[in-house]
């Protein structure tokens, strides 16, 4: 079993990458997740595993640092909160066009503009429909505790190779925050020359005599070509929803009522089960987690078993769009969620869920 | 076993580092915990809570309307938490510059003096580890050997000559603790 | 007591007294800071050129982000770094306007250097105020690109090591070369000696403005971060002088589009 510590979960996102064999964090301070270079900068692994870390001056020269590392086929990342992530929207869709695997940690803060700095799930939207210009998806991963936070970063790296794409861990202030348990992977080291070259024969390495050159760029003048690649990363996204949806199930064997929640409203809606069942109300939770690919099938089989279903979030209602798209029309989907960095409490939750689901 | 807590004072009272103590303490005996601040500018002098959740099971959600217990070290926090407190739950609280005293019948009221006595002591800076000793006096949710091994894990090497004051200012806070007559 | 009082609050005693142009709200900022001094000089100098009604200010992404809760005139807030290019768009748009930007060093030299560069090198017409306090205020003390050598911060928690995380940048000396740059001064609001040579300095960058069509007046504030640099303030402002200004000297850097000569 590897280290057990106490730890927020920004701290546990930083302590992951260097276990994880990441060859270089780009960030720039923002409030909720400064702790994240702040960590890393006292750890400082540039002298033990040799991962670089640099605080660029912006977000969007820390995505593009990102984007030339990545490139060259180095496991890289950038962490930020919502404003700093609409920053780097240029940097991701270039990455996407040019299929550029790194990883993205975004701990939500509310909006819209500067907004607050307390905790939030406004930022979906961005995430999981694409964020930036032109038709792409990142692959999105929902931590729901400290100890996600730190696996999701090995985990969203593998995706990010598999698939050839940016990889977004989708957090808030919450999770970031918060210390709780965390067991620690062991470290893994990070990968040689030879195994970048082996592994992403694509990467703009230095043309050998051996190779044809390989060229990163997301512009293709003819239209036709460009189609085609477009066609191609279609592909790729249905591949992704095929195969990489994965979700969490708790209390739904009995559920007639289903709460549907991610992140840290899925930790709230936990609560607000228990308080429910103390009073006889059955209710379930399905939590995403990873909201690109969304649960749809899952959805879909629970909503034949429930009678309703609430989305909890802390937004205007924007996962809920996915949901009723899972679900047949005359199925009640409702949405329940505070605003602007104002956390939910589990007894709004049930309240929420009593009247707009059960009596509404 | 479920103790849901808030601990609440000024920024630099030492309420996020007694918090995380107590956490520490419950990770020694295999506890599930967590941890979650107040955060942002309002630290800056202004007032800082924590919610701190020890349990033998998995924990739902980290932050709480109501508490089994608050451990209050300021006017603003008691205002705001005494209510907050779940009926038959403990407020314990310190009466420096406390000018409205908790009032209410149906919780348990103790107050732990640990301003004065920490200044008394010439241990003003881990004042915060008597209203802790307080606290574990009236309810004894960690062992004192697992809050010396907490204070081992949390504190850097360089202040683990400190963990002695430590352990003194805890069971100061114990014997000083008292309950408050007709709550 | 109370008739003690009434006896000596008259107006012939007046000495001093609050500008109106800043509201009653109470400073949001550290007891100690130099943000408050140099917010008050600034509102004194457009409350003395009478242009407090035709000032437009943009207030940055930094401890000043809520200067408009305490400048009482008109006022925009600015996305990170973006100051310069908003308050372009208000001067172009209002060219009778007063216009200026209250940036922090974070603001203004790393996130939006080049909109710094850039309003400098069009020789666009406003003030810009830059607080440089070496370190990033609002956001905890993390490094700026002010930070000196060796200073600790909470990304450089070692000191900058400035081989790893480059150079102090000196953007008043830079922006000083350009052509669009009308004025470009060094103060600090330290001493009182020295918050009336910056509100001198302040005065002339509005003045400028008023007299000519073109051309960026700028004024740096060396100025402290008690709570960043994790010092009392009376230690911070030793700390700065001993430390700061041999790094960034304090004195006019070019007056009437000319560099002064050193
Ligand atoms: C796009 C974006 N990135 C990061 C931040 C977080 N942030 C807020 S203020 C600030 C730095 C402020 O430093 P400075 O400009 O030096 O002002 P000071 O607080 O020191 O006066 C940062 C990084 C933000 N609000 N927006
Ligand atoms: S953090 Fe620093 S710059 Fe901000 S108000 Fe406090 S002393 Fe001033
Ligand atoms: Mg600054």
């Amino acid at each position: 079993m590897g280290e057990l510590k106490l730890m927020k979960g920004n701290e546990a996102i930083a302590e992951a990458a260097i276990r994880a064999g990441v060859d270089a964090y780009f960030g720039y301070p923002i409030t909720p997740q400064s702790e994240v270079i702040e960590y890393l900068m006292v750890e400082k692994p540039y002298e033990t595993t040799g991962m670089v870390v640099l605080q660029a001056e912006s977000e969007i020269a820390a995505i593009n640092m990102v984007y030339g590392a990545a490139a060259s086929g180095k496991k890289a990342m950038t962490s930020s909160s919502s404003p700093g992530i609409s920053l780097k929207q240029e940097g991701i869709s270039y990455m996407a066009g040019a299929e550029l695997p790194c990883l993205i940690a975004n701990v939500v803060r509310g909006g819209p503009g500067l907004g607050t700095i307390q905790p939030s799930q406004a930022d979906y939207f961005q995430a999981t429909k694409g964020g930036g210009h032109g038709d792409y998806h990142m692959i999105v991963l929902a931590p729901a505790s400290v100890q996600e936070m730190a696996d999701f970063v090995s985990k969203g790296f593998d995706l990010a190779f598999k698939y050839r794409t940016p990889v977004m861990i989708l957090s808030d202030g919450l999770i970031g925050q918060m210390m709780e348990k965390v067991i620690l992977s062991e470290h893994t080291p990070r990968w040689t020359d030879e195994e970048i070259i082996k592994l992403s024969p694509w990467a703009t390495t230095g043309k050998p005599a051996s190779r044809e050159r390989n060229i990163i760029t997301s512009l293709d003048l003819d239209p036709y070509r460009q189609e085609e690649h477009n066609i191609h990363l279609q592909k790729k996204y249905k591949e992704i929803r095929e195969k990489e949806v994965e979700y969490e199930e708790i209390m739904c064997e009995d559920a007639e009522y289903l709460f549907v929640a991610y992140g840290s409203s899925s930790r709230i809606a936990q609560k607000a089960i228990k308080l429910g069942r103390e009073k006889g109300i059955k209710a379930g939770l399905l939590r995403p987690i990873t909201l690109y690919p969304f649960p749809s099938e899952a959805i879909r089989r629970l909503s034949q078993q429930v009678k309703g279903i609430l989305s909890l979030e802390m937004s205007a209602g924007q996962m809920i769009e996915d949901i009723r798209l899972s679900v047949d029309c005359e199925m009640k989907v409702e949405h329940f969620g505070r605003m602007g960095g104002v956390i939910h409490s589990p007894a709004e939750a049930l309240q929420a869920l009593e009247e707009k689901i059960i009596g509404g | 076993m479920t103790e849901e807590i808030i601990i609440a004072g000024f920024g630099g009272q030492g309420v996020l580092s007694m918090g995380k103590i107590l956490a520490y303490s419950g990770i020694m005996q295999e506890q599930e915990v967590s941890w979650m601040p107040s955060y942002g500018p309002e630290m800056r002098g202004g007032t800082a809570n924590v919610t701190v959740i020890l349990s033998d099971e998995r924990i739902s959600s980290p932050i709480l309307t109501e508490y089994d217990t608050a451990i209050i070290l300021n006017q603003q926090s008691l205002d705001k938490f005494e209510k907050a407190v779940k009926p038959g739950g403990l407020l314990i609280y310190d009466g420096n510059g406390i000018s409205h005293h908790p009032e209410r019948k149906d919780i348990r009221i103790y107050r732990v003096d640990a301003a004065d006595e920490a200044g008394k002591l010439g241990l003003a800076k881990i004042f915060n580890m008597i209203v802790l000793g307080g606290y574990l006096k009236v309810n004894p949710v960690v062992e004192l050997d697992n809050v010396i091994k907490g204070l081992k894990k949390s504190l850097p090497q360089r202040y683990h000559h400190m963990i002695p004051d430590n352990e003194k200012a805890i069971m100061r806070g114990m014997e000083i603790i008292y309950p408050v007559k007709g709550s | 007591m109370k008739d003690e009082i009434s006896e000596i609050v008259n107006v012939e005693n007046l000495v001093y007294k609050k500008t109106p142009l800043m509201t009653d709200n109470i400073l949001s900022y550290c007891p100690g800071c130099g943000h408050g001094t140099a917010h008050r000089i600034t509102m004194e100098v457009l409350e003395e050129l009478g242009i407090g009604e035709k000032t437009i200010g943009v207030a940055p992404v930094g401890c000043s982000v809520l200067a408009y809760e305490f400048m009482n005139i008109d006022m925009q807030q600015a996305a990170h770094g973006r100051a310069p290019a908003v308050a372009t768009g208000i001067k172009r748009t209002w060219p009778h306007k007063i216009v200026f930007t209250y940036q922090g060093d974070g603001d203004l030299a790393a996130i939006g250097t080049a909109e710094t560069i850039h309003a400098c090198n069009r020789g666009e017409n406003f003030v810009i105020i830059f607080v440089n306090n070496g370190i990033y205020g609002m956001t905890g003390g993390q490094m700026a690109p002010t930070t000196l050598p060796g200073m600790k911060s909470s990304t450089s928690p070692y000191g900058r090591d400035v081989h790893i995380m480059g150079n102090p940048l000196k953007m008043t000396e830079l922006i000083a070369e350009l052509p669009g740059t009308r004025f470009v001064t060094r103060q600090a609001v330290h001493t009182p000696g020295n918050v009336r040579k910056a509100k001198r300095a302040i005065k002339k960058a509005f003045e400028n403005q008023m007299n000519f069509k073109e051309g960026i007046n700028f004024v740096e504030i060396v100025s402290n971060c008690n709570s960043g640099w994790k010092m009392t303030p009376v230690h911070s402002n030793e700390w700065m002088v001993e430390n700061m200004f041999p790094f960034f000297p304090l004195g006019d850097i070019k007056v009437d589009g000319e560099l002064v000569n050193k």
